[in-house]
């Protein structure tokens, strides 16, 4: 008795194995991506993947640091394609990481003009990023608890009118530059001797914060009425909580706001680079745009303009309004290493400040 | 093979690479060691991981002892093993989760703060999460759980006749306690003790989630430099530093242990 509810046991488990085979979908070919949260949502992933038959397999990671320890510890040809802040594209480049895209092959006319950020993915007249999603870090707030007229300058941020109802978001570069731009400076032109005014912003705002948050965090204080502004924050915080919460809104103050860009790089060392292109060119299409802009991980303005956004879609994401806001937005902070460090020291000065 | 494959390998590694330079270049220095105690923002970052691993840990074997004293010594032997399993139940939750739900108890709008409203005792919200309250809380709970299993063991283990013999000579239950009990369970304490500072100085999680950034711990500032600039050596030399602590630590605890037993 014992031998046959053995086998039985065994043939119903390899029954169940090959259903689960049977179940699961065959793919040609895989490919393997480094990416931020926004590119793990099925919705985004799947169509590619039932066109295709390419399965993509993504990790994520936050911070190009992080991102680029995770190529130097793992064997050339491991990784396909990679996720990066635009204006860290030249880091990998110098890597000797990433291939040159076929600008041909790539709806470049079809991008916003500011977002493509040549100066920084462009190199030696090779192109080796292409700006897939752009936004801004700048007020994000609840426009039932704060005067919305107050959200239009940099200002409030650093009075007391809203002493502990704020919180920072906690990632230096576009918080510098936005305490850089409340400083009357302009993000492109930032220098060592910039730093001590700026400092002097991010103190006062420390003093009025609550908290300095990771995205999770910070998005959460402003959902739950935690904190009623997020310095910051932006359409990445609010467009994706505005079917649950409409009072999040988010402004470009009379000084500006930082444009954040993040780019799809091809890794010289990729075996699959036809595939690998095959997902670019799904990424940078109209439906892939309209998708990962949308993405539950957070939402974000797609970088061609021609994305297949829903009209209501457009109105979350502010979609008119962004040829105003791409004029007055300035550039993400893009230090050299020594003035990198210089930044984040102040940061981290900011952060212990009590 | 298995401490040299898995500690000592990847200690010397991070050792060498502690004494290199982010950009690359000259040969084994310093740097990275004299950068931390020349700016006070990174020392001050080991002051504050050692005065809330102090809290954490003196506030949980505080809290631990009666508990594990009413465990081993109050609970009727057949319920001792249940109420084990229901100290014990925090372990089997995420972590992340769990310090999530401390910040929602603790929030503004939170049931700490609904209920001290509530019952008048304070007339508006006042700020508990986000602080270093928050931190030493979310650990406190996880470590009191640990020291209660430590020093529970340690309470089971004791002869009965310690007791006895103290009563016979004359001791009350008070004198009983300080001069027979707590010495002979103090190994107890100070692994659990151990344990705890080891476990908490070198946490990321709670204090990132808890204590809304608004001071800076050791790992949290060792993160700060791999995130975006990928500042290894620098990350490597103060986690050598935070290692030297519980060196430290340890060194302390085996010596107590040791003057114990002898």
């Amino acid at each position: 008795m014992k031998s046959l509810s053995g086998a039985l046991r065994k043939l119903a488990l390899s029954a169940t194995a090959l259903i689960g085979l049977a179940l699961s979908p065959a793919f040609a070919e895989d490919i393997n991506a480094l990416v931020w949260c926004d590119h793990s949502d099925p919705n985004f992933l799947k169509p590619f993947e039932d066109a295709t038959g390419i399965k993509v397999n993504v990790k994520e990671f936050e911070g190009t640091g992080a991102g680029l320890a995770i190529l130097d510890q793992s064997q050339p040809g491991e990784w396909d394609v990679m996720v990066i802040d635009s204006v860290d594209v030249r880091r990998g480049v110098d890597k000797k990481l990433f291939e040159p895209l076929p600008e041909d092959k790539l709806p470049f006319g079809d991008l916003y003009k500011e977002v493509t950020l040549d100066a920084f993915t462009k190199i030696d007249g090779k192109r080796y990023g292409i700006t897939e999603k752009f936004g801004y870090n700048t007020i994000g707030f609840n426009n039932t608890k704060v005067d919305p007229a107050d959200m239009q300058s940099l200002q409030s941020l650093v009075g007391d009118k809203y002493k502990g109802r704020i919180a920072i978001y906690d990632y230096y570069l576009p918080v510098i530059g936005m305490a850089a731009l409340a400083a009357g400076k302009k993000t492109a032109e930032l220098t060592e001797a910039d730093l001590p005014a700026i400092k002097e912003v991010l103190l006062k705002m420390k003093a009025n914060a609550k908290l300095v948050g990771e995205v999770t965090a910070s998005q959460t204080a402003l959902a739950t009425g935690e904190v009623d502004i997020l310095v910051g924050g932006g359409e990445w915080v609010t467009a994706g909580l505005a079917k649950e919460n409409p009072a999040l809104d988010f402004s470009i103050p009379k000084e500006g706001g930082i444009l954040w860009s993040q780019s799809l790089a091809m890794l010289s060392a990729s075996q699959k680079k036809d595939a690998a292109l095959k997902f670019i060119q799904y990424v940078l299409s109209p439906e892939g745009q309209a998708r990962l802009a949308t993405s539950s991980c957070y939402w974000g303005m797609p970088a061609n303009q021609k994305a297949a956004l829903t009209d209501e879609q457009k109105k979350v994401l502010r979609y008119d309004d962004q040829p105003d806001f791409l004029a007055r937005a300035q550039l993400y902070p893009a230090p050299d290493e020594k003035l990198d460090k210089q930044m984040q020291d102040v940061w981290t000065e900011m952060l212990q400040a009590q | 093979m298995w401490t040299l494959a898995f500690f000592a390998a990847p200690f010397i590694a991070m050792a060498v690479v502690s004494l290199t330079s982010h950009d690359g270049g000259g040969g084994l220095t310093f740097a990275n060691y004299q950068q931390f105690f020349a700016n006070p923002s990174y020392t001050q970052a080991l002051v504050n991981s050692l005065e809330v691993t102090l809290i954490v840990t003196v506030v949980s074997i505080l809290l631990a002892y009666p508990f594990a004293w009413i465990l081993a010594e109050q609970i009727p032997e057949r319920w001792q093993r249940l109420a084990l399993i229901l100290a014990v139940l925090p372990f089997w939750t995420s972590y992340v989760v769990r310090s999530y739900s401390w910040l929602l108890v603790l929030a503004e709008k939170g049931v700490v703060n609904n209920t001290l409203v509530q019952l008048g005792l304070i007339a508006e919200p006042i700020q508990l999460a986000n602080t270093r309250f928050t931190t030493v809380t979310g650990f406190v709970h996880f470590f009191v759980m640990l020291l209660t299993l430590t020093i529970f063991a340690n309470l089971k283990q004791l002869s009965p006749s310690y007791r006895k013999a103290a009563a016979d000579l004359g001791a009350g239950p008070v004198r009983t306690f300080l001069h027979v009990v707590l010495p002979l369970t103090f190994p107890g304490i100070m692994v659990g003790a151990f344990l705890t500072f080891v476990l908490a100085i070198g946490d990321y999680i709670t204090p990132q989630i808890l204590g809304g950034n608004n001071e800076l711990l050791m790992p949290q500032l060792i993160m700060l430099q791999i995130g975006r600039r990928g500042d290894f050596p620098l990350a490597s030399a103060l986690s050598i530093l935070l290692m030297a602590v519980v060196t430290v630590a340890y060194l302390a605890s085996a010596r107590w242990l040791k003057i114990e037993r002898a």
